[in-house]
């Protein structure tokens, strides 16, 4: 499967640090209150069951304290963010109707060519809080296949949505799932029929313009039984001097021998929090595979999960960390076997580079009665200097005798040897380092669309410019 | 005289603080096959990699010279690209770059410039008949895996399509069955000709019946205790090294005393 947009992965230091003149129709004021969630919902016209949620979701979040496990969030001051940013008040199908500087943006980014080319089943693109473009190829529309803003899913699938809105991921999962409950606004509503294979991939774009926002998306995916679809997202944000904050929530509901792929290459500016909830459940026989490069934010937390319910479920979380100068990902995965025959892998890569950090953070679960689950955990993690960290903290709970596990964790240096033995073949110091650095991030990058891979190795090699030797 | 193609001049080198090689000197022109031959711990390996220079392996006296100009003050990647080469005894795997890759990139540091591909797939392939490999053989990650045949291979493998002129070969009949060391032996007789040297590194005369040297030395302690012609490997082959240095440890008591 191959995507022709140009990834959202720089080719100068950060190449998508511009931002538009901010021309917000509407932009709530700083902070978080009653109000602030209460107007969100008027502005939506939602239903009233929507608006409690919304509101247990502010509770929970005002109760719960801040983490102090992960990264450092103290430094996050929720009283001085915007929670609402309305840039246009249509949600388009054609570009021509976008406005112009918002098309503007995207076309710097390369998504309309990309979709012109029919190299794309479908594109959403959301600036700021909400969804200002989303259309899907007509042929799949007509098999009944559902790719929308959430924010319309809710309007014309009210039914459908409230069935599978917050289920996987309760308002009350953790403080920033509930923020998002309380505040969402935007994302992805796809649902794929029985039978029914998307051929190639649907992608969205999110896209931080305003300062000092937050943006708080929120993606439903239902794959029928049978079904196929890969979804794609890409996130990018100007660079300002004070913090923004993403903190999206995704669920996804994979149905018997179904298979979804959910790929994200998230290459926020190194102002953003990003602390993203992203879980899945695997019934019988289906197949959810998380593909998760990280390279951007100022600090990630992020762990998408698959939960295996039904016998011969099958997960997998390919995840790629990348952490330079004043960066923080902390990121991993998680697998839950609740059901025998299931089966998953986790493979994680991390680099660090010129004070950079990395942390893997897992939990491998395997509940008594799931007998004969194989999984395997795989971290790596390579520190291309002194002044870099790296850190792994995999969980294993497994309560059933009959399990095959596998797991291996490395943590290592630019080896020595390695770059001795290709600079012996005339190599210079910088190829040789950029060698093994390409090398290493190699299974993960494999598994990604050709433009993804190509620019991501692009993207890796000029980190390390200047960085080494 | 015409200048040697390569010279080492009295060197010492260190591994940490300790002295492994002390006053080696040796000179290969070009044509030349030199053996150096020594039992374990003489200082075979130290020597091998302080001539490209790995940085653990610290020269603390005497010279090294490449057509005449010293080379001890250069990296290991100009020393490459200059016509030195070594194959490793224990070659290191970079898992996730394939041999292809890696051997294209190489090539075309040697030659100072990209080597259009389809020359690049025509070199390849004709080493790699020479060779006896299979073509899926460089889709495989560098040395990743491989065997210890595969790997002296892939040693080889590279000496051809680098063309190097000097290149010092660490014991790459170690570990090589009687097929697999004839396979090697040929890669490297067709790579030697009148315009490069090698200097064959080896504990075991064996390689030597299917390489002939021009040169033996025998290495002891950091030195070079004697050298002759081919005869002198037939004698260690026979008697082991324990006869020669006992003479020299006599020879060398004497002059002490």
């Amino acid at each position: 499967m191959t995507t022709a947009s140009k990834p959202p992965i720089s080719k100068a230091a950060y190449e998508f640090g511009f931002h538009d003149k901010e021309e917000a129709l509407l932009k709530l004021p700083k902070g978080l209150s009653r109000e602030v969630v209460n107007t969100i919902s008027d502005l939506k016209s939602e239903p009233d069951w929507m608006r409690e949620l919304r509101l247990r979701g502010l509770e929970h979040f005002l109760e719960r304290p801040m983490p102090q496990w992960g990264g450092h969030l103290n430094d996050l001051d929720f009283d001085q963010i915007h929670y609402f940013v309305r840039a246009t008040d249509r949600d388009e199908q054609s570009w021509d109707d976008v406005p112009d500087y918002i098309r503007d943006t995207y076309d710097k980014l390369g998504i309309p060519e990309a979709e012109k080319k029919g190299l794309l089943a479908g594109v959403g693109a959301q600036y700021d809080s909400e969804v200002v473009y989303h259309n899907i190829r007509k042929d799949l529309e007509e098999k009944g296949v559902i790719f929308m803003g959430a924010d319309q899913g809710l309007q014309e699938h009210e039914d459908l949505f409230r069935e599978h809105f917050a289920r996987l991921i309760p308002v009350n999962d953790n403080k920033f799932a509930a923020l998002n409950t309380a505040v969402w606004s935007g994302g992805s509503f796809i649902w794929v029929p029985e039978g029914v294979k998307v051929d190639v991939p649907l992608q969205a774009y999110f896209r931080i313009n305003s300062e000092d926002m937050g943006q708080f998306e929120r993606t439903i995916i239902i794959a029928e039984p049978g079904s196929e679809v890969h979804y794609v997202e890409g996130c990018t944000a100007p660079v300002y001097s004070s913090d923004s904050l993403h903190s999206a929530v995704v669920e996804i509901i994979v149905k018997p021998g179904a298979k979804v792929r959910y790929t994200t290459i998230q290459n926020w500016s190194n102002n953003v929090y990003n602390l993203v909830t992203k879980r899945a459940v695997a019934q019988e026989d289906a197949v959810m595979t998380w593909v998760d490069g990280n390279l951007g934010s100022k600090l990630t937390m992020k762990y998408p999960s698959v939960y295996l319910m039904g016998p011969g479920a099958h997960g997998e979380v390919l995840s790629l960390a990348f952490a330079g100068k004043g960066q923080h990902q902390d990121a991993g995965a998680k697998m839950v076997h609740a059901a025998p025959s299931t089966t998953s892998v986790i493979n994680s890569k991390s680099l660090a580079i010129d004070g950079g950090r990395t942390s893997y953070r897992g939990l491998l679960k395997v509940y008594e009665g799931a007998t004969d689950v194989r999984a395997t955990v795989r971290c790596d993690a390579l520190m291309l200097d002194d002044k870099s960290r790296s850190d792994t903290y995999p969980t294993m709970e497994i309560d059933e005798k009959r399990v095959s596990i596998g797991h291996e964790a490395t943590v290592s240096k630019l080896g020595e040897e390695q770059l001795f033995y290709l600079m012996s073949r005339g190599l210079t110091e910088e190829q040789a380092a950029k060698m093994i650095v390409n090398g290493f991030v190699e299974p993960v990058i494999k598994e990604l669309p050709m433009e993804y891979a190509v620019e991501l190795n692009r993207l890796v090699e000029l980190q390390m410019e200047g960085a080494i030797g | 005289m015409s200048t040697p193609l390569f010279e080492i001049d009295d060197l010492h080198v260190n591994v940490g603080n300790k002295p492994i090689v002390k006053g080696l000197s040796l000179r290969v022109d070009a044509g030349e096959v030199h053996a150096i031959m020594g039992p374990n711990g003489s200082g075979k390996s130290t020597l091998a990699n302080a001539l490209l220079g790995h940085p653990r392996y610290r020269v603390t006296d005497g010279d090294v010279r490449f057509k005449g100009e010293s080379i001890l003050k250069e990296s290991p990647d100009k020393r490459a690209r200059r016509g030195l080469f070594l194959a490793f005894q224990y070659p290191t795997d970079v898992p996730g770059v394939s041999m292809i890759n890696f051997l294209r990139r190489a090539v075309s540091a040697r030659r100072g410039q990209e080597i259009p591909v389809r020359e690049f797939r025509q070199q390849l392939q004709a080493a790699l008949t020479t060779l006896h490999m299979d073509e899926q053989f460089v889709r495989r990650y560098v040395n990743d895996g491989f065997s210890g045949g595969e790997k002296k291979r892939a040693e080889i493998l590279q000496l051809g399509l680098l063309q190097p002129e000097m290149a010092i070969m660490d014991e790459t009949d170690s570990g090589l069955d009687i097929d697999a060391l004839r396979i090697v032996a040929e890669g490297i007789n067709a790579f030697h000709g009148e315009s490069n040297g090698i200097l064959l590194i080896t504990h075991y005369q064996r390689m030597l019946n299917y390489v002939h040297p021009d040169r033996v030395h025998v290495l002891a302690a950091g030195r070079i205790v004697r050298s002759g012609d081919f005869s002198l490997a037939e004698q260690l082959e026979a008697e082991g090294y324990d006869p020669i240095l006992e003479e020299v440890a006599a020879a060398e008591g004497a002059i002490a005393s």
